[in-house]
C-alpha cells in the first residue's frame, strides 16, 4: 500500500493512525513524502490509499515516542517515516517496552537521527549570526543560515524567547522564518544573495576573537568537531582562523620565554659559513658522542638558495655508509612521493637536525639498530641546522617527524595536532611538519600505515602548491 | 585609546581564565521589551584555534592590578599594556554582541584596583546596569574578589547567575611562593560567604517561589596546574574540599600557560594539557562514579598516569574486582568499568531488564570493546587469562598516542 505524508509530524500521525485501524503491518507500507511525490508523477507502482480518517481513540504509546518523533520528523531522511510506523506498529504489538532498548536495531537507528537532529538545532541557535540593517528608519536583524535538517519551525520558538525586542529574520534554502514583535511567520527558502553582507560590528568581534584565543593551546581538530566547515561562511570570526593558526607557533615561542640554550656545535662551526664550508667543518664535529660509533657525518645537500629545504631526523644505516642523507629505503619512498608532488629532489635542499648515525647493537651483533636522537643530540647539533637555514635560505621548510619539527620549535611541538598545517616561523615564511618516510614503513597497522600515506602524500602536494603561490622572491 | 584597543588588551588579558561556560542555570525570559534568555544548557557560540568555545564575553574590566601574583600577566610588576574599561562601555559592548547572537552573555573579571570592595562594587555596577537598566536577561558571570564585604556579594549575587571565586594554587605552601597577598582562609571565606547566600535563597523559595533567587548557577573556582610542583593528589584533594565544604559546581583546572616575560620561577614550556584533561578526567570520577582521592591518586603514586585514564588505572590496579558481569552486577559496580559512561550504564540496566546484553548491544552503544572487554562477562563473552597476562596495560592502552582532540571532546562530557 502507497500512502503519502506531508513533511510534518501532524500528517504522519493522521496517516498511522488510519494505517493502525486497517491493522496494516509495515513491510506492507510504502511511505512516500508528499513533496517528493510530485517529481515522481509518472512513477510505475500501485495508486496511493487515500485512508480515511481513524475512528475511536488514538492507540496508546509511551510518552516518550511523541518526544522522539517531534525530532526525527525534522530529519531530512526520507526513510524516517517508514522507520517512526514499524516503530509505532512494534510498540503497539506486543513491545511496549521497545524504547528502554536503546541497542535495539530500530531504535538505535531514531535514537541517531534524534541526535543529529538535535546537535543541528542546538548548532542553529549557536551560529547564527544576526547582522542589522535599517530600513525605513526601522532597525532589522536578518541571518542566513544553513542547517543540515529541516528545523527552522522547530528552532523559531527558541529566538523570540532571546530577541523578543527585536524585529528579526532567519533565511535558509529550505524555509524563513520572520519576527515582528508579535508574530512568527514563516516562508519558503532563499538563497544567500537575499541576505545583508556585513555589519559593522564584525570587526570588533573580529578584535576579541583573536584576542581571547590562546596560542599556547592550538588545537586545530578539537576545534574543526565543534565548529564544522560547511558553518564557516556564515560565520564572520571564521575568516581570522588561518592566520590565528599560522602565527600561533611563533607567538607561542615568544611567550615561552626565549631561553635558547647555546648548541654545543657552535664551537665546532667554521669562520666562513658556506654550504661547502660548512660540510667540511662538521667532518670533524664532536659535540656530542654519537660521533664515535658513527661512521662519517652527514651533511645537508642541495643548491644554496633552494626554495624547499626537507629536514629529516637523523642519517640511517645506509645514509652513513655512503655519507648522504635519504638514501635508503625511506629516501627512495621520499623521492617517489616528491615526484608524484611535482618536486625534483636535485632543487630541494635535504639535510638532518641530527648529523651522525646512532645506533645499538642487534640481537648477535651483526646488525646496526636505529636508535632515536635524544633532546641532548637535537640541541647539541642544532647549530649545524641553523648555519644550514642561514647559508640555504629556503622559502619554506618541511620538517620530516617530531625530532625536526621540535628541533626548530621545543618539545611543545605536537605533530599529531598540527600536523600538514603551514606556520609562519622566524626560520622560514612557510614552515610545515609533516610525518618522516621512515615512520610510513615502519607502522604495524596496514590501515594506518595507509592512511598516514595518504597524509603524508597530501602534506608535500599542499607544500609544492604553497611555493607555487609565492610571489618570486625579489 | 578607543573601545577597540580596550576590548584587544582586556581580552588578551582574559584569554588564560579557563573558567568559560554558560551552563547550568536557567533564568525566566526576557519580557517583551527586554533581550536574552538562559535556558538549561548553554550554548557555545564559537570556537577559537584552541578548541575551546567561545560562549561568553570573556573581558576584564581593567588589568591594572595593586597584586604581585607572578603567574598572572597583570600582575603590578609586568610591563603589560594597560587599559580599564567604564561599566558603560562593557555594558555596551554586551548588548551589541547579544542582538547579534555571538554570545551567550556575559564572564566580568577584573585586575584588583585600590582594594577588593572598590573592585567588586565595579562589576556589580555593570551588572546592575545590564540587568536593571536595560532588561538584560542573558547569562552573567561575575568574578567575586575574595575578601570583598559580604554586602557586595550579596549584590553580585542578586544580578549574576554565576560567582566564582579563585583559589588560584592548590596549596596554602603554592600561594605564599606565588602570591603573596591571596590566601585559601582569605578565599575561603568569600566561598563560605557565597555558599551561605546560596543556601539561604535555596531555603527561601523553597517557602515562597517569589522569594528572590541568588547566582541560580551557583559558584565554581579554578586553579592553575602545573605552575607549581604539587602533585595530583594534593589538587584533587583540595578540590574534593571545595565541593564538599562550599557545594561548588565545577573546579576548573587551568594548564599553566606560559606568560610573556615571566618569573624565573615558573616553568617556561607549553601548557601542560594532558595533565589538565586526566585531572578533569578524576574530577568527574569523584563527583558521578563514586571514587575516592586515595583510590585515583594513592600516596605511593600522588600523580595520575598521562598515558591512560584514572579509572582504567584503577582498574589496572584492582584487578581482583573484575570481571564485572554486566547482567548481574549492581549499577555501582558497573560505573567502575573502564569504558562505561554514566550514560551507558544506565541504558545497560534499562536494556537488561528485557533481555540479556551481548557483545553486539555494547557496539551500538558505541562502547570502547577494546578497552572495556578484558573487565566485562556478557551473555556471549567471558575474559579467559586476560586479567592476569602481564601484557595488559599494552592492550588497553589508546592505541595511537593519546591524541588531545579526544582529550578534550571527553572533558567536555566527562564520560570515561
Amino acid at each position: 500500500m502507497r500512502v503519502s505524508v506531508e513533511p510534518d509530524l501532524a500528517s504522519f500521525r493522521t496517516v498511522a493512525r488510519g494505517l493502525l485501524a486497517l491493522g496494516e503491518p509495515p513491510e506492507r507500507v510504502l511511505f512516500e513524502e508528499a513533496r517528493a511525490r510530485q517529481g515522481s508523477l509518472l512513477a510505475v507502482g500501485a495508486p496511493v490509499t487515500e485512508l480515511a480518517p481513524a475512528r475511536g481513540p488514538a492507540p496508546a504509546v509511551p510518552r516518550d515516542f511523541l518526544g522522539l518523533a517531534e525530532q526525527v520528523a525534522c530529519h531530512r531522511d526520507s526513510g524516517r517515516w517508514a522507520l517512526l510506523y514499524r516503530v509505532l506498529w512494534r510498540l503497539t504489538h506486543g513491545e511496549r517496552q521497545l524504547l528502554e532498548v536503546d541497542s535495539d536495531v530500530d531504535v538505535h537507528r531514531l535514537r541517531m537521527m534524534e541526535r543529529a537532529v538535535r546537535r543541528d538545532a542546538h548548532k542553529m541557535t549557536a551560529f547564527v549570526r544576526f547582522r542589522r540593517v535599517e530600513r525605513d528608519g526601522v532597525e532589522h536583524f536578518i541571518a542566513w543560515h544553513r542547517p543540515d535538517h529541516l528545523i527552522v519551525r522547530h528552532v523559531a520558538p527558541f529566538f523570540v524567547r532571546r530577541f523578543p525586542s527585536m524585529r528579526w529574520s532567519i533565511l535558509t534554502p529550505d524555509a524563513c522564518v520572520h519576527w515582528d514583535l508579535e508574530r512568527l511567520s514563516f516562508g519558503d527558502g532563499v538563497s544567500r544573495s537575499e541576505a545583508p553582507e556585513g555589519d559593522a560590528l564584525e570587526t570588533l568581534w573580529g578584535t576579541y576573537y583573536a584576542s581571547i584565543f590562546n596560542p599556547a593551546r592550538l588545537n586545530v581538530r578539537a576545534m574543526r568537531a565543534e565548529l564544522p566547515k560547511k558553518h564557516w561562511p556564515t560565520l564572520p570570526e571564521a575568516r581570522l582562523i588561518p592566520e590565528l593558526v599560522r602565527r600561533a607557533p611563533t607567538r607561542t615561542s615568544a611567550m615561552v620565554a626565549p631561553v635558547r640554550e647555546v648548541s654545543a656545535a657552535t664551537a665546532w662551526l667554521p669562520e666562513r659559513r658556506e654550504l661547502p664550508a660548512l660540510a667540511e667543518a662538521a667532518r670533524a664535529c664532536q659535540a656530542c658522542p654519537l660521533h664515535e660509533r658513527a661512521t662519517q657525518a652527514v651533511f645537508g645537500e642541495g643548491p644554496v638558495g633552494a626554495a624547499l629545504m626537507l629536514v629529516g631526523e637523523q642519517p640511517g644505516d645506509w645514509e652513513d655508509r655512503e655519507g648522504r642523507p635519504f638514501v635508503g629505503p625511506a629516501g627512495q619512498l621520499l623521492d617517489e612521493v616528491l615526484g608524484r608532488a611535482g618536486l625534483k629532489r636535485s632543487e630541494l635542499y635535504v639535510t638532518n637536525a641530527v648529523k651522525h648515525f646512532g645506533w645499538t647493537p642487534g640481537e648477535g651483533g651483526k646488525r646496526r639498530l636505529h636508535q632515536s636522537p635524544g633532546r641532548a643530540e637535537v640541541l647539541a647539533c642544532r647549530g649545524w641546522l641553523e648555519a644550514e637555514v642561514a647559508a640555504v635560505r629556503p622559502r619554506m621548510i618541511l620538517a620530516l617527524g617530531a625530532t625536526a619539527a621540535q628541533a626548530f620549535l621545543g618539545p611543545g611541538f605536537r605533530i599529531h595536532l598540527s600536523r600538514g598545517q603551514v606556520f609562519e616561523t622566524p626560520w622560514a615564511d612557510g614552515w610545515m611538519a609533516t610525518f618522516h618516510p621512515s615512520a610510513l614503513l615502519r607502522m604495524p597497522d596496514p590501515r594506518k600505515r595507509a592512511e598516514a600515506r595518504i597524509h603524508f602524500e597530501a602534506d608535500l602536494r599542499s607544500a609544492a602548491e604553497w611555493l607555487r603561490r609565492l610571489p618570486r622572491a625579489p | 585609546m578607543d573601545v577597540r584597543q580596550k576590548l584587544q588588551i582586556l581580552a588578551d588579558a582574559a584569554k588564560y581564565d579557563a573558567s568559560c561556560a554558560s551552563s547550568g542555570g536557567k533564568r525566566e525570559p526576557a519580557p517583551p521589551e527586554g533581550l536574552g534568555s538562559v535556558e538549561r544548557s548553554g550554548i557555545c557560540h564559537s570556537y577559537t584555534p584552541d578548541g575551546r568555545c567561545v560562549s561568553l564575553l570573556k573581558v576584564l574590566l581593567t588589568n591594572f592590578c595593586v597584586y604581585d601574583c607572578q603567574y598572572c600577566v597583570n600582575r603590578i610588576s609586568s610591563d603589560t599594556p594597560r587599559a580599564r574599561f567604564t561599566p558603560e562601555e562593557v555594558v555596551g559592548l554586551t548588548l551589541d554582541f547579544y542582538r547579534r547572537n555571538y554570545i551567550e552573555g556575559l564572564f566580568l573579571s577584573s585586575g584588583v584596583l585600590k582594594g577588593p570592595d572598590y573592585t567588586m562594587e565595579q562589576m556589580v555596577q555593570v551588572a546592575r546596569l545590564l540587568r536593571e537598566e536595560h532588561a538584560f536577561h542573558g547569562y552573567i558571570h561575575l568574578k567575586a574578589v575574595p575578601g570583598a564585604s559580604p554586602e557586595l556579594i550579596a549584590q553580585a549575587g542578586r544580578y549574576a547567575d554565576r560567582l566564582s571565586a579563585n583559589i588560584e594554587l592548590p596549596t596554602e605552601a603554592d600561594l605564599k611562593r606565588l602570591a603573596p597577598e591571596k590566601s585559601l582562609a582569605v578565599t575561603g571565606r568569600t566561598m563560605g560567604e557565597i555558599h551561605a547566600r546560596l543556601e539561604q535563597a535555596k531555603a527561601e523559595r523553597a517557602q515562597s517561589p517569589k522569594a528572590p533567587r541568588f547566582a541560580p548557577a551557583g559558584q565554581s573556582t579554578q586553579m592553575i596546574v602545573g605552575a607549581t610542583p604539587s602533585p595530583d593528589a594534593a589538587i584533587l584533594d583540595t578540590a574534593h574540599r571545595l565541593y564538599t565544604r562550599f557545594g561548588l559546581k565545577r573546579v576548573y583546572y587551568s594548564a599553566y600557560s606560559p606568560i610573556p616575560r615571566s618569573d624565573v620561577r615558573l616553568p617556561a614550556k607549553s601548557p601542560p594539557l594532558v595533565r589538565e584533561h586526566r585531572l578533569y578526567q578524576a574530577d568527574w570520577l569523584l563527583r558521578f562514579y563514586g571514587f575516592r582521592v586515595g583510590e585515583l591518586a594513592p600516596p605511593e603514586q600522588p600523580d595520575l598516569p598521562l598515558d591512560v585514564d584514572p579509572k582504567l588505572a584503577w582498574a589496572l590496579r584492582r584487578r581482583d574486582m573484575f570481571p564485572v558481569d554486566l547482567n548481574r552486577a549492581p549499577r555501582e559496580l558497573l560505573l567502575r568499568v573502564p569504558g562505561l559512561g554514566v550514560r551507558t550504564v544506565d541504558r545497560v540496566v534499562r536494556i537488561r531488564r528485557w533481555h540479556a546484553v551481548t557483545l553486539a548491544d555494547l557496539v551500538r552503544l558505541k562502547v570502547p570493546l577494546r578497552r572495556a572487554r578484558p573487565f566485562i562477562v556478557t551473555a556471549d563473552w567471558r575474559p579467559t587469562l586476560l586479567l592476569d597476562t602481564e601484557r595488559l596495560v599494552e592492550r588497553v592502552r589508546p592505541a595511537s598516542q593519546l591524541s588531545l582532540f579526544e582529550a578534550s571532546a571527553s572533558a567536555h562530557s566527562g564520560e570515561l
